[in-house]
């Protein structure tokens, strides 16, 4: 029998009240941490996957949705631009890096990114074990996508066959005949990376075969037909100059298509992917793919998006326009989008914000009126406390710590909810899923959530604790 | 000093001394009493209607009210020379008061109710004796229970194991037996008598009750706030 169990049996003699107040306090305090969980992890992922990239051009659409799709892997990419031209900017002055991405596969959800070896270098990643991909359908598969990929659940081991399935969202239809082959893990970044499958540019296009127009664009002009590479290598890696010819070996669907160019319509039918939900990286891009073809070189083979770094800061003011003007790609800005991006979420956390704030109000108002009104019926026994002895800095004590321990427990109970709401929107909601949001981490901040639960303690109860420390133990007694 | 001692010794040690105490509410004197001194182990009454200004003597005597003049010792403390909190340590020493509504803490089992008395005063718990307590009053079953779960003589019985349980030199009752018929009337005046002489207790029972008038044949009787030896 202490202070400390008197206060215990006082909360539970008004359990339900109790209960409430904590459970208040609790879901206002939840919200804070899970709005400084996902923003503070949301604002690291893209300070961190953005860095380093000046310039993203893709397809014509929207910026975001390009920078959203090419940078952070979350969203379908805006379409799909000619490889030449992609190929032509990479090698303006201007630009000192850029790195080309073919998109279109997905594997258990993560990503399959056509690449080259430079992406890995710009994300700082290193193999935790084997190489990076040489050759066609070698897959470098990211730290995060390896833990979970693997058959039977456990982590993929190289020597691994993957295959992918077809498209940016799960259920596409799978690409059974295009195992590849895993060579190369990575180790842990943190970064979009962790959870992206790299293979070739090359691989990528092989999978997804020439449409039957652009075959038999190739197919008939006799520099394509003769194998002749696209264009130059871009300046950061050298991409290598591609057969078209070969890329479809094994292509049964996709062959007799190609073979037999000379009637492109017929062939239309021919072409059995169902490219309906995302574009991939060798599907038809607006000019290009005519049936007939154009006049451009290499027709038909196409990027999904250039990551461009600068090699001047001249370059942020004439590349953009450069690019939206004269070309038909977009470029986006990710430190631009990244704003946007903000402001948009912004929105949402500020709805949140308020939200708990008026819940944490609530929580110390009900505290306050609970200890306040209980105070009448209550002074009786406080009274009889200070005849048994008890100084009346007990009884302000008393009611203090009453105050705490019910704060102190939703504050615990609030930290550990949203902890475990954040990994769990993180698990399961899908479009949070792709931002490897966690619970598992602390955010800044969390320790004044603490001590802001046990204010609010304090001051919900500090009134009714001096009312009881002045208690007018003989009128109470009398009154009987 | 042997020789003072001696002559102490002889005779029983005085508990409660008042001198020339006076309360008032307002202008209102509510309460006089000139002289009264109460030796250890003495039982006594205190009378008077309803609203002549026992239970404010009472309180006066276990130091809850300062009485507007005179003065109160207990054990030859004054207790207008402790202020706060050595008051309220003094009070829960050495005074055990056993209020009209009883004022048990609901909350709490019987058992802790004991408990929290001696935690109040500054005394270490002492699970046995509050057992034993219960025990001497046939409550020994009841330890775990909420006192309103107990019939109001059993209740009564618990507040007044409380008021012994620190083992006060004065012991101060209230209307002990007003909410009681004559069977139980007797009862609880025999096991108050009883109790409070085990633990050598001075015992002052402010009550009207005509049926406890001729058990204790010591009293004071307040009339129209004036006391005067019965
Ligand atoms: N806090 C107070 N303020 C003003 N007057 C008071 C106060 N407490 C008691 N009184 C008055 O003092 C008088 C004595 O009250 P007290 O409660 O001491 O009487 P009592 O003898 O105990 O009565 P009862 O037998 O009904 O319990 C009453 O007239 C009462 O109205
Ligand atoms: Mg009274």
């Amino acid at each position: 029998m202490n202070l400390f169990t008197l206060a215990l049996a006082y909360l539970r003699s008004r359990l339900l009240a109790s209960v409430l107040q904590v459970l208040l306090l609790a879901i206002g305090l939840a919200a804070i941490v899970v709005m400084l969980l996902v923003s503070t992890q949301l604002a690291d992922r893209v300070e961190r996957d953005t860095r380093g990239i000046d310039l993203v051009v893709g397809a014509k659409g929207s910026p975001l949705q390009l920078v959203l799709s090419s940078v952070f892997h979350v969203d379908s990419p805006t379409g799909n631009i000619p490889y030449a031209e992609a190929m032509k900017l990479s090698r303006h002055p201007l630009v000192k890096k850029a790195i080309p991405l073919a998109l279109g596969d997905t594997w258990r959800g993560y990503r399959i990114v056509g690449t080259e070896h430079a992406l890995v270098e710009h994300y700082g990643a290193s193999l935790a074990s084997g190489k990076l991909w040489s050759g066609e359908m070698q897959a470098v598969v990211g730290a995060e996508a390896a833990r979970a990929g693997g058959a039977g659940g456990g982590p993929i081991k190289l020597g691994d066959t993957i295959i992918g399935s077809h498209g940016l969202v799960d259920g596409g239809a799978a690409h059974d005949e295009h195992p590849y082959e895993v060579v190369g893990i990575l180790a842990p970044t943190g970064g979009v990376i962790d959870r992206l499958v790299l293979v070739s540019v090359e691989t990528v296009w092989d999978v997804h075969p020439l449409p039957p127009g652009a075959a038999a664009a190739a197919a008939a002009g006799p520099p394509a037909a003769a194998g002749a590479a696209p264009t130059p290598a871009p300046k950061a890696a050298a991409a290598p100059a591609r057969d078209d010819g070969h890329g479809h070996a094994g292509h049964s669907h996709a062959r007799p298509a190609a073979k037999a160019g000379a009637k492109p319509h017929a062939h239309a039918h021919a072409h059995d992917h169902p490219h309906d939900d995302a574009p991939a990286a060798s599907r038809p891009g607006g000019d290009a793919a005519g049936p007939g073809g154009s006049a451009k070189p290499a027709p038909g083979r196409e990027l999904t998006a250039l990551l461009i770094q600068y090699s001047s800061p001249m370059a942020a003011a004439q590349l953009p326009r450069l690019v939206n003007s004269a070309t038909a790609m977009q470029a986006a800005s990710p430190a631009a989008e990244s704003v946007r991006l903000n402001r948009l979420v912004g929105v949402g956390v500020e709805t949140l914000r308020v939200f708990a704030w008026v819940l944490l109000v609530a929580a110390g108002l009900a505290l306050f009126i609970s200890l306040y009104g209980a105070l009448s019926e209550r002074s009786r026994d406080l009274a009889m406390l200070r005849v048994l002895g008890a100084r009346r800095g007990s009884l302000l004590l008393l009611l203090l710590l009453e105050g705490l321990l019910l704060c102190a427990a939703g504050g615990a109970i609030g930290l550990l909810a949203g902890h475990a709401l954040t990994e769990w929107l993180g698990r399961s909601v899908p479009a949070l899923s792709q931002w490897a949001l966690t619970g598992w981490t602390l955010a800044p901040g969390e320790g004044w959530l603490v001590a802001l639960a046990l204010l609010i303690g304090a001051f919900a109860s500090m009134l009714p604790a001096v009312l009881a420390y002045r208690t007018d133990i003989a009128k109470v007694l009398a009154r009987g | 000093m042997t020789r003072i001692a001696r002559r102490d010794n002889l005779r029983p040690m005085t508990v409660l001394e008042v001198n020339a105490l006076s309360h008032r509410y307002g202008n209102a004197t509510v309460v006089e009493m000139p002289a009264w001194s109460v030796a250890a182990g003495e039982p006594w009454l205190l009378l008077g209607a309803s609203g002549s200004g026992k239970t404010t003597l009472l309180h006066c005597l276990a130091g809850i009210l300062a009485p507007t003049q005179g003065s109160v010792k207990v054990g030859g403390t004054d207790l207008a020379t402790l202020h706060g909190s050595a008051l309220d340590r003094f009070r829960g020493r050495h005074i055990g008061l056993l209020p009209q509504r009883l004022h048990l803490i609901d909350c709490l089992s019987v058992l802790d109710n004991l408990l929290l008395a001696q935690y109040a005063a500054g005394l270490p718990r002492d699970a046995a004796a509050a057992r034993g307590a219960l025990e001497a009053l046939g409550l020994a079953g009841r330890a775990h229970e909420r006192p309103h779960r107990l019939s109001f003589g059993q209740q009564q019985r618990v507040a007044l194991a409380r008021a012994l349980i620190n083992r006060p030199t004065l012991v101060l009752a209230d209307e002990p037996t007003s909410n009681l018929d004559d069977g139980n009337c007797a009862a609880a005046l025999d096991l108050l008598l009883d109790q409070a002489g085990r633990s050598g207790a001075a015992l002052v029972i402010a009550t009207h009750d005509q049926r406890v008038k001729g058990r204790i044949e010591r009293r004071v009787e307040l009339t129209g706030g004036m006391a005067v030896p019965a």
